[in-house]
């Protein structure tokens, strides 16, 4: 078609008359906002409006067989005095503690040791991207099976060194343990790829030059390479953050039995986003659910902010 | 000139593709497919067979959920969203107490010619899917949930009990005495617990203690105040007390492995988790189970009914479907493939079903156990929130199980999230 036109243009019109030049401003003028419109038109109806109409629902009682009347801030008031949501906020920041610091730390080491001269690089470069290919829930099935209290292999391990078996659902920090395990495992390779891709852009100069100084390789790690690959450790700290606090898929298949939403018998390891469904599609309470959402997604934002000011004033 | 040949060639291209699956729509316009939304296993590949080949133009398709406990807020959710659940819904006991408040979301099957079906089920059966003013039907009673304990022949054997399963069904006409067999078997250290988790326990005991559990018939939460709410918790927390339970979910992973493994001696068995069994324990522990009869005095655990949503497009058929499915014959050929007991006195009479032996559990004669235990069956009202509240005290439950709380700590801690959930 767009040929066509080329091809038919001068012999139908072969002075732009006053329309065309019209058409070539506007032309001009809009088109960039058309190009990158697709994206914010997305946004719009995929990320905002769910997220204003999830703070619309918030305010009313609503439930399975629709709105009741509108409650005000309700929601929000019982949220604020009830155990059980901040049990899982418990739950969630420490088992998002538990699983992203050693995450990034260890994801650091392995971007360093993958960044040196090795043999057969590329085969360890894309290897440590292969735990995020698997599937979230075949990832969970295993992991369950790992901390099987009966017959697990964690179990059998701790056996050998002669300590008794764990109940890994049964106690708090055996199964926040156990999920960061999980969380770590896809994640580290994904993080350790993006310092490395950060660490490649460090002009070797500067390491040359610290060494004629005689920096050590320590030094030169904490003095060099961290500072300049900071704008990737701020990235995949609030990427972390963002994740972490949506954990939800591994400590629902780490429970077990029918009432697996609820994150273990004295919801040990329940989460808010396990929180909010539990509320919202199994107890029909979207009211209340929403009101946990817009609650996670505020702590989201202030995890992620301290996060940034933390990671801001590293060296 | 090239290009215009290609995009004209591409065009024409579309133009038989889309001709193509006209005819392809139009071919097939004649068929109604029905869809048929279950939960564990309801045994009716053979009638859907029958049936397709009686009505030709209509085709079946079952859709099943495995866990009951995803399925109910899955069915929920069609229903209120009025799309996705299909021509023919089941509808478990539990589900059916939740909906009998909005009837309008089921077609009234006594418009469907349903009324003169009423002989064909137990007349308690056929009341809880009927509106209390009599007027609509929501469903028709597929299976009751008659009671049995399954137990392993060859773990009894090496604790030195009796596995013949008229003497395992004499060791205990009651729960206590079932304690006290659990307790020789613990000593006899198998390494197997004697039986899977108090929950399931918990269930079957509460079935038995009243004609109704957490709610009373004008749906207050009673569960403070019902002793038979008490009852069966105490009994259960005395058995997990004695070291009975082998602290396993039930429908969890470990449960599954369970039965293959041989990790608990028994199991309670209402009628529909005979196949249940038999799946996961697999053929190569066929023999390995038996069934003996129930402590305590029978009652209903579960049972379910067939419903079609008001949302089919193709009301008429569904309704004929699920009275078909349901019929005493619908009903007796369920039970031969699955043992999901049938509802209708006709089919309960019916030799097929007396002389019915499970070949796979040691050629118990299921069908003479469950019509024993039948006989005595009484319907227990259960309220809307029967589910969450069940969900929460069985959580508790395991909790002691898993020497977190004492039974007293853990009945409080019930108590309150019922409150909160009911």
């Amino acid at each position: 078609m767009v040929a066509d036109l080329h091809v038919r243009a001068p012999r139908t019109a072969p002075d732009p008359g006053p329309t065309t030049r019209w058409w070539t401003r506007a032309d001009r003028r809009v088109s960039p906002y058309v190009f990158i419109a697709p994206f914010f038109v997305i946004f719009t109806v995929f990320g905002l409006y769910p997220l204003a109409y999830t703070a619309w629902v918030s305010l009313h009682d609503w439930g399975i067989a629709g709105e009741t009347g509108f409650v005000g801030l309700d929601n929000y008031a019982t949220l604020m005095a009830d155990p059980d949501f901040w049990n899982a906020v418990v739950n969630t920041l420490g088992m998002f503690v538990m699983a992203t610091v050693p995450q990034l730390v260890f994801a650091l080491i392995l971007a360093t040791l993958l960044n040196q001269p090795l043999r057969g690089r590329t085969l360890f470069r894309l290897g440590v991207l292969a735990p995020i290919v698997t599937s979230v829930a075949a990832v969970g099935i295993v992991f369950s099976q790992i901390y099987d209290r009966d017959a697990g292999v964690a179990n059998g391990l701790l056996g050998l060194i002669g300590v008794d078996p764990i109940d890994w659902r049964a106690g708090r920090l055996p199964s926040w343990f156990a999920i960061s395990t999980m969380v770590d495992w896809r994640w580290t390779g994904y993080n350790s790829l993006i310092y490395l891709a950060a660490m490649q852009t460090v002009p070797r100069v500067l390491y040359e030059a610290a060494a004629i100084d005689g920096a050590s390789r320590t030094r030169q790690f904490f003095s060099i390479t961290i500072p300049m690959i900071k704008p990737s450790l701020i990235f995949t700290v609030i990427i972390s953050t963002i994740g972490g606090l949506q954990l939800f898929t591994e400590p629902l298949i780490f429970g077990q039995g029918d009432f697996a939403i609820s994150g273990g018998s004295l919801r040990q390891f329940q989460t808010v986003s396990m929180y909010m469904f539990e509320n919202a599609f199994r107890d029909f309470d979207y009211g209340y659910g929403a009101a946990v959402a817009w609650m996670i997604f505020m702590l989201i934002m202030v995890v992620a902010l301290i996060n940034y000011l933390i990671t801001r004033r590293m060296r | 000139m090239r290009l215009r040949n290609l995009l004209a060639g591409s065009i024409a291209g579309v133009l038989v593709a889309a001709v193509a699956a006209c005819g392809g729509g139009e071919s097939e316009s004649g068929t109604t497919t029905l869809i048929v939304k279950t939960f564990n296993q309801f045994g009716y590949d053979e009638l859907y067979q029958q049936y397709e080949a009686a009505h030709p133009g209509i085709k079946i398709k079952e859709e099943n959920i495995a866990k009951l406990g995803d399925y109910g807020p899955k069915l929920q959710q069609w229903l209120a969203a009025g799309s996705g659940a299909g021509d023919v819904v089941a509808l478990e006991e539990g589900n059916l107490v939740q909906f009998m408040g909005q009837p309008d979301k089921f077609v009234n099957l006594l418009e469907h010619g349903a009324g003169s079906l009423q002989g064909n089920f137990l007349e308690w059966k056929w009341k809880q899917a009927l509106t209390a003013d009599g007027k609509k039907l929501v469903g028709l009673g597929t299976d009751v949930g008659a009671q049995g304990l399954c137990y392993r022949t060859d773990l009894f054997a090496k604790a030195g009990l009796p596995t013949d399963r008229e003497q395992v069904g004499a060791l205990w006409p009651t729960w206590d005495d079932y304690l006290a067999t659990g307790k020789k078997f613990v000593a006899a250290k198998t390494g197997a617990g004697f039986f899977d988790s108090a929950g399931n326990l918990y269930q079957n005991i509460l079935m038995q203690q009243s004609d109704h559990t957490y709610y009373d018939t004008a749906n207050t939460l009673v569960i403070d105040t019902n002793p038979a709410v008490k009852t069966a918790w105490d009994k259960a927390t005395e058995m997990v007390g004695a070291g009975l339970s082998a602290d396993i979910a039930a429908y969890s992973p470990q449960w599954n492995a369970g039965f293959k493994n041989g990790t608990f001696a028994t199991i309670p068995c209402p009628s529909w988790m005979l196949a249940t069994i038999e799946k996961q324990s697999g053929p190569e522990n066929a023999g390995k189970w038996d069934v003996a009869k129930v402590p305590g005095n029978g009652a209903v655990r579960g049972g379910s009914f067939l419903a079609v949503p008001t949302q089919s497009k193709h009301q008429a058929q569904a309704a004929e479907l699920a009275a078909f499915l349901t019929s005493p014959k619908g009903q007796t050929t369920a039970f031969k493939a699955k043992n999901n007991f049938p509802s209708s006195p006709q089919a309960i009479d019916d030799p097929a079903v007396k002389s019915f032996t499970n070949p796979y559990f040691s050629n118990a004669p299921v069908g003479r156990i469950f019509g024993d235990s039948v006989k005595a069956l009484t319907p227990v009202y259960l309220g809307p929130g029967n589910l969450a509240v069940g969900d929460r005290v069985t959580a508790a439950l395991t909790a002691v199980e898993q020497g977190k709380l004492t039974p007293d700590a853990a009945w409080a801690k019930a108590l309150e999230d019922a409150r909160r959930a009911g």
